[in-house]
């Protein structure tokens, strides 16, 4: 029943939700008295592999080969399943990012068993795992538990586990490489380059204060009264998702995990309901306040300062009270 | 090019949500319900591919009677027919039961390509369509913010994290999965929405199906998350609000 830990690299670079993947299988390995074995994927892996080992897991199990170079769901399924049929892996835990929804899904339907994606937590109860997820796009958890035999899948959210507090192992594991058995013709697709779009004219990264505006701003129209906080406040236009979406403002003021990271002294969060994809932008900010008519809305989750109410009155009283102020 | 768009109804961005005595889930004939907001942009593509290369469009669905009102929309904003795998488990079944379902509903008939949300508003378990891709034997990519048919099969934008992107060729058939904001959703037309009531819509049971849901997870308890985090709230009128945040600002926080 051991846990395996399948880890993300990009070019040699570790994804760094990785760590807090590692960091959960060895949890959960603790907490069921099992080994804990990690896995990484892709072909020149000699620095990571090495890196890997010294954590505090039973062995590294590197999947090497030429078609794993570039990631392509159909190559990650097959050597991963593969791996998990031979290793008989139980519980197997990855990070959620974008490639692993892409591909961990098929790679449960492959081998017919469950996948319960972006865990925020667990624990162990009556000798088998709960996890809680988020439902509702953060406004209620769920305990939920897997049915049926093993394998058991796992994705854990980002800022759910603590990365650092891995401690090294005692001696390097032994890090082993499995024959990947993989054809070019078992790989459909075909990736092209990565590639950003226009380089960005507004930087919202080095901007000191942020008022960020969502969806709750109902519409374009309503900008005129957001820019006058801004300027009143001296600070740059950030916005959630749906409102670049729906071209009310530029894409490159998008805060999130598809946009742009954050880490303002002020961060102002107005009509903006805090789902997970938005605050992994912005968690970094010194001080959070947010202004939403929802008291339950997860932004509070992350905000130091809160006004609960309609924003379209609280923001013209703001602007005026730092006009008076100042 | 056959399209089909698989399309979840989800409770109303705006309900208020109350968990039932039970604890099991929410309160759920207090809700309104919606469209699944980025299977509204999977149908919108469906719709503008169908337009530019001719073929059909034809939305499957999973969930209860109600379910019918979201296929009955999608068709007043132009597609072609529906299939509804009717049953009140697909409200909280996991991805592994609807997947499957969906697999069936489709029948065995042969489509070119098949369009889902990347992820639904209430379960967000982000795998049903990658799931439904694998059941059928098709490739897939997930994310996407452009389509374009070429040569051979497709080329797709996939959206990668921190604003990167991605082009991915692939054959068709294949199934991709939508991001909100791939294009501007239309409305439905008074016109569309008349059509609509005269389409087929395929009612379908899982004992027709032969389909028994074997659960590889299930929610056990829902409840609202315990705040960690002690938010100090401004209380009062909005003005009197704004000047203890301002206050608040300055003199505490030191950030303005
Ligand atoms: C793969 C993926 C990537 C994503 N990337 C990003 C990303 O980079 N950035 C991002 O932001 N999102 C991203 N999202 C989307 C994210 O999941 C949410 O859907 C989005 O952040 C919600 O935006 P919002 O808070 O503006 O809208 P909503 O969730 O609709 O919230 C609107 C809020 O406004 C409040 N409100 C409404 N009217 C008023 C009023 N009159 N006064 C006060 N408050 C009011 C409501 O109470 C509500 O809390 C991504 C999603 C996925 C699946
Ligand atoms: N019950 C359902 N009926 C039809 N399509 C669904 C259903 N559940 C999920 N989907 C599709 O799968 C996508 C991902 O859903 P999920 O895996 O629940 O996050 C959604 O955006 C829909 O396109």
């Amino acid at each position: 029943m051991s846990v395996l830990v399948v880890m993300e690299q990009q070019e040699g670079a570790w994804h760094k939700l990785s760590w807090e993947a590692l960091a959960a299988g060895l949890e959960l390995g603790r907490a069921l008295g099992e080994p804990v074995a990690a896995a990484v994927v892709g072909e020149a892996l000699d620095a990571l592999e090495t890196e890997l080992a010294a954590q505090a897991v039973e062995r590294v199990l590197s999947l090497r080969h030429p078609l794993l170079a570039a990631y392509t769901p159909d190559g990650y399924t097959t050597a991963l399943e593969a791996l998990i049929r031979e290793t008989k892996a139980a519980w197997v835990v990855l990070p959620h990012t974008y490639q692993v929804r892409d591909f961990a899904p098929k790679l449960a339907t492959a081998l017919d068993c469950g996948l319960i994606p972006d865990v925020i937590g667990l624990r162990v109860e009556g000798g088998a795992p709960v996890f809680v997820r988020q439902l509702f796009q953060g406004k209620l958890n769920a305990d939920v538990v897997f049915e049926g035999p093993p394998p058991y899948l796992v994705s854990v959210q980002a800022g759910a586990f603590r990365a650092d507090q891995l401690q090294p192992g005692a001696s390097p594991a032994p890090v082993e490489r499995p024959a990947v058995a993989l054809e070019s013709k078992q790989i459909r697709t075909r990736p092209l380059e990565r590639f950003q779009e226009a380089k960005r004219t507004v930087d919202l990264a080095s901007a000191a204060i942020i008022v960020s505006v969502g969806r709750g701003i109902k519409g374009p129209e309503n900008l005129p009264m957001m820019e006058e906080l801004a300027r009143a406040l001296g600070a740059e236009l950030g916005a959630s998702r749906p409102v670049c979406d729906s071209g009310w403002l530029p894409l490159e003021r998008q805060v999130g995990s598809s946009g742009q990271t954050v880490a303002p002294k002020l961060y102002l969060a107005i009509g903006i309901s805090g789902a997970i994809q938005h605050l992994v932008g912005m968690k970094g900010s010194r001080t959070v306040a947010a202004i939403n008519k929802d008291p339950t809305a997860p932004i509070f989750e992350v905000a130091d300062y809160g006004i609960v109410g309609d924003l379209f009155e609280i923001v013209p009283a703001l602007t005026a009270a730092l006009k008076s102020s100042s | 090019m056959k399209i089909v768009v698989c399309l979840k109804q989800v409770p109303a961005k705006d309900s208020l949500l109350r968990v039932e005595a039970a604890g099991g889930w929410v309160r759920d004939s207090e809700l309104s319900y919606e469209i699944n907001e980025p299977d509204a942009f999977a149908l919108e593509e469906g719709l503008r591919l169908k337009e530019k290369h001719g073929g059909e469009v034809v939305v499957a669905c999973a969930g209860p009677a109600r379910a019918a009102a979201a296929i009955r929309e999608a068709m007043a904003k132009g597609a072609d027919r529906g299939i509804l795998v009717e049953d009140d488990a697909f409200i909280r079944a996991d991805s592994f039961s609807t997947a499957r379902a969906l697999a069936a509903g489709l029948g065995g008939e042969a489509f070119d390509l098949i369009l889902t949300g990347l992820q639904s508003d209430d379960l967000g378990f982000a795998q049903t369509g990658v799931s439904l891709a694998h059941l059928l034997g098709l490739p897939h990519a997930t994310i996407i913010m452009q389509v374009e048919a070429q040569e051979g099969g497709l080329r797709v934008k996939r959206e990668l994290e921190a604003g990167w992107f991605q082009h991915v060729e692939m054959p068709l058939p294949a199934l991709l999965t939508i991001q909100s904001g791939i294009n501007k959703v239309r409305y439905a037309t008074l016109m569309g929405i008349k059509k609509a009531k005269t389409k087929e819509l395929k009612r379908l049971t899982l004992a027709e199906l032969g389909v028994t849901l074997a659960p590889r997870q299930t929610i056990r308890r829902v409840y609202v998350p315990q705040k960690t985090k002690r938010t100090e709230l401004m209380e009062g009128t909005p003005k009197e609000a704004a000047a203890k945040l301002v206050e608040k600002l300055k003199f505490e926080a030191r950030v303005l």
